[in-house]
C-alpha cells in the first residue's frame, strides 16, 4: 500500500450578480499559505449561473483548480441543492481542508455540509495554522493538522480546535479576518466542470424576493476596527485614520460627531444610530467616547482609547489609553506595528 | 390548519459576566460557576412559534438538551405560553460538540415523530457557532431557512418568510416540514403572572425526587402516583435519555464529536483592566507585541 495522500485545500466561493464576496478572496489567500506548507493545490468550488468568468480571479489569487457548477437552478443560494453538489465533490475528491466564509451563506451551508459528511467544523475562526496534534483519545500524533483558532465565550478566551476524525477539515472565518495578498494576473490555473445533477426534489425551496445593495463597509463583521472622533480637527485630520486603518488590516468606523462634521459617511458610524460592533479590537481616536457612543462598542473584546484629554470617558472603558495628540499617536503606533516581530 | 412546532432552546452561561474562575485547570468551561440565562435569540424563537400557534393554532412544544438545573429555562417557557417541555439530559453528553449536539437533538425530534416547523435562535451567546440549526435540519433532511425575521404566511403546506442576507434580505417560499433560525427580530413576551403562579411546580422527575428526599422516595407506587397527578395538570417536564431517545453511543458526547480542543488561552476580561501606556516609541512598540502575541493583532 502505497501512503496515505494528502488531499488539497479546498475554499468555498461565495459569489453574487457576478461578485466574488471579498471573504472568499480572503480565504483563498489563506489556503495558498496553508496549501504551500503542506505541499498541495488550492482548489476553489464555484457555484452559480454563468459565472465561469470569475475563474481567472480566483487563479491571479492562488487558486489551482477551480470546481465549476453552473445551473440556473444555483443562481442564488439555496441549502439543499448547494449540499447536494458540494458533497458530491467532497466524496469524489476528498479535501484535506476546507474554508468557508461565515457569512450568512457560510453559516448555513457549512454545517450542512458537514453533518452530512460526519466532518468537524469550528466556526469564526480567526487564525488557521499547521501543527502537529496528540489526540489523547488514541494516543497517537497526528502531524500537519489545521490549528482551528477561535475566541469563545463572548471573547473570554482563545481556544485553540483540531479535528480529530477523517478528512475534511472544515472552518468558516469571518470577513476581514484573513489578509488579501496582491493578484498574479498572469498566474495559470485549471478548470474542472461539474455536471448539475438537480431533480426537482432539491429545488422546492423558492425565491420570492430578493433585496441586496453592496454595502460600502461592513462594521459588524470586522474584527479590527479604528474609529476616528471629532477630536481628529478636519477632514484632513480624519484621513490619519484611514491611514492607521490601512496599515493594521482594519476597518474605518467614525463617531457620530465625525460624521455630521463631513468628514466620513454615515455607514460607518458607530453608536447608537449606527452600527453596533463587537471586534476584537476597537480603536478610538480622538472619540470622548459619548454613552450613545459606548453603546455602539463598549462590547468590543479590546478597547484602545487615544486621546489628548486624560478624562475624556472613552478611558473609563478602555484597556489601554495613551493620553496625548492623535496625530502625535498614529504615526509611533504604524511604525510599530511594521517592524512587529 | 393546526401546527406542530418544536423550538430547540439552550441554557447559556451569561458571558457578559463570566469571571476568571469560570475555566477550569483543564481548559474546559467550569459551568457549574456560572449564572445561567436563556439563550436570547431561543427566546427570540420561542416567541416567533407563540405567535405562529396564535395565527394558525396548534401546538408548542419546548426542547432542551443540558444539565438537570437546564430545566429552569423549560418552566420559562411554560411561563411564556408552551404547551409541553422536554429535558434531554445525561451524563453522556458531556464534551458534545455541534455534530454530537444535532445528533442528539435529531434522536429526540424522531421521537416526538410529529412536527411541521422546528425553531431555533440564529445562534447561542457561548459559543456564536450558529451550526446546530443547519446540522439539525440536514439530520432530519428537512430544508432550513436561517436568519429568519418574520413568517408572513403558512398555507396549503407552505411557509414564507423573510430572513436577513448580506447587504439585504429575501423572501423565501419552502415546504413544510421546515427549520427555521431565528434573529431578534421580535420582542419576546414577558412571563405571564398567572402562568408563573400555574408552572412555577412544574417538576422533571428528577427534581420529584430530589424533593422528596432523593432515593428514600423510590417506592415505585408513590412516584408513579404523583407523576400522575402533575402530568393531569400539564405540571410535569419530561426527562429523557441518551437512551430514551435511541440515540447510538457513539455518536454522542465526546466520542460523537470530531473537535478537540487543543488548547485554551484566557483572555484579559473586558473591563477588567487598564493600562496606560506612555507616549513613547518603545511603549507603544510593547503594546503592539503584546496585542500580536494576544492575535488580537495579526
Amino acid at each position: 500500500m502505497s501512503k496515505k495522500t494528502i488531499g488539497n485545500v479546498w475554499v468555498f466561493i461565495e459569489q453574487d450578480g457576478g461578485k466574488i464576496a471579498d471573504v472568499s478572496l480572503e480565504l483563498v489567500c489563506k489556503g495558498r499559505d496553508l496549501a504551500d506548507q503542506l505541499g498541495t493545490k488550492v482548489e476553489a468550488v464555484l457555484l452559480g449561473d454563468s459565472v465561469k468568468a470569475l475563474c481567472p480571479t480566483l487563479f491571479s489569487y492562488g487558486v489551482d483548480n477551480v470546481f465549476l457548477a453552473e445551473d440556473p437552478n444555483l443562481k442564488h443560494y439555496s441549502p439543499v441543492p448547494f449540499t447536494k453538489i458540494v458533497i458530491d465533490l467532497i466524496k469524489k475528491h476528498k479535501p484535506n481542508i476546507f474554508l468557508f466564509g461565515a457569512s450568512v451563506v457560510g453559516r448555513s451551508l457549512a454545517p450542512r455540509v458537514a453533518s452530512k459528511q460526519l466532518a468537524g467544523l469550528t466556526a469564526d475562526c480567526t487564525d488557521l495554522r499547521i501543527d502537529s496534534f496528540e489526540d489523547k483519545a488514541s494516543g497517537k500524533v497526528l502531524p500537519n493538522k489545521l490549528m482551528q483558532i477561535r475566541p469563545a465565550f463572548g471573547g473570554n478566551i482563545i481556544a485553540t480546535i483540531v479535528n480529530s476524525w477523517d478528512d475534511p477539515q472544515m472552518v468558516t472565518v469571518r470577513e476581514g479576518v484573513m489578509k488579501m495578498t496582491e493578484p498574479q494576473p498572469d498566474r495559470k490555473g485549471e478548470i474542472t466542470t461539474v455536471k448539475v445533477e438537480l431533480d426537482a426534489a432539491d429545488c422546492l425551496v423558492a425565491i420570492i424576493e430578493r433585496f441586496k445593495e453592496e454595502k460600502s463597509v461592513n462594521l459588524k463583521g470586522a474584527q479590527i476596527i479604528v474609529s476616528g472622533g471629532y477630536g481628529m480637527g478636519s477632514a484632513a485630520g480624519f484621513a490619519l485614520v484611514k491611514k492607521f486603518a490601512e496599515a493594521i488590516g482594519g476597518q474605518v468606523a467614525a463617531s457620530r460627531a465625525a460624521v455630521d462634521a463631513g468628514w466620513i459617511d454615515h455607514d460607518h458610524q458607530v453608536g447608537q444610530t449606527g452600527v453596533t460592533v463587537r471586534p476584537r479590537l476597537y480603536i478610538a481616536c480622538g472619540i470622548s467616547g459619548s454613552v450613545q457612543h459606548r453603546a455602539g462598542m463598549a462590547e468590543s473584546a479590546k478597547i484602545i482609547a487615544i486621546n489628548s484629554d486624560a478624562n475624556a470617558p472613552i478611558f473609563s472603558i478602555a484597556h489601554y489609553g495613551i493620553v496625548g495628540r492623535v496625530e502625535d499617536v498614529l504615526p509611533k503606533f504604524i511604525k510599530a506595528y511594521k517592524s512587529r516581530a | 390548519m393546526s401546527l406542530n412546532i418544536l423550538v430547540f432552546a439552550k441554557q447559556v452561561p451569561d458571558t457578559k459576566n463570566v469571571t476568571g474562575k469560570a475555566m477550569k485547570d483543564d481548559g474546559t468551561v467550569n459551568r457549574a460557576a456560572l449564572p445561567t440565562i436563556f439563550n436570547p435569540e431561543d427566546l427570540n424563537a420561542l416567541e416567533l412559534a407563540l405567535q405562529l400557534r396564535e395565527r394558525f393554532g396548534g401546538k408548542v412544544t419546548v426542547v432542551t438538551m443540558g444539565p438537570p438545573a437546564a430545566a429552569a429555562i423549560l418552566r420559562h417557557s411554560l411561563f411564556m405560553g408552551a404547551d409541553e417541555t422536554i429535558l434531554i439530559t445525561d451524563r453522556k453528553f458531556a464534551g458534545a460538540d455541534t455534530l454530537a449536539t444535532s445528533y442528539t437533538l435529531s434522536c429526540a425530534a424522531k421521537k416526538i415523530g410529529k412536527f411541521d416547523v422546528i425553531l431555533c435562535g440564529r445562534q447561542a451567546i457561548d459559543g456564536d457557532t450558529a451550526q446546530v440549526g443547519p446540522q439539525l435540519a440536514e439530520k432530519l433532511d428537512i430544508p432550513q431557512l436561517t436568519y429568519v425575521e418574520e413568517v408572513q404566511d403558512v398555507k396549503g403546506g407552505k411557509l414564507r418568510a423573510r430572513c436577513q442576507i448580506d447587504g439585504g434580505y429575501e423572501v423565501i417560499e419552502t415546504p413544510l416540514p421546515v427549520l427555521l433560525t431565528v434573529v431578534d427580530a421580535n420582542v419576546p413576551r414577558p412571563a405571564g403572572a398567572r402562568r408563573i403562579m400555574q408552572y412555577k411546580k412544574a417538576v422533571t422527575r428528577s427534581e420529584l425526587l430530589a424533593k422528596h428526599g432523593g432515593a428514600a422516595y423510590e417506592d415505585a407506587n408513590l412516584l408513579a402516583e404523583e407523576e400522575k397527578k402533575l402530568k393531569a395538570r400539564n405540571l410535569w417536564i419530561h426527562e429523557w435519555t441518551a437512551a430514551d431517545v435511541g440515540a447510538d453511543p457513539n455518536r454522542i458526547g465526546l466520542p460523537g464529536s470530531p473537535t478537540k480542543v487543543k488548547q485554551i488561552q484566557s483572555v484579559v476580561l473586558a473591563g477588567g483592566t487598564y493600562k496606560d501606556i506612555a507616549l513613547t516609541d518603545a511603549a507603544i512598540k510593547d503594546l503592539v507585541h503584546e496585542l500580536v502575541a494576544e492575535h488580537i493583532l495579526s
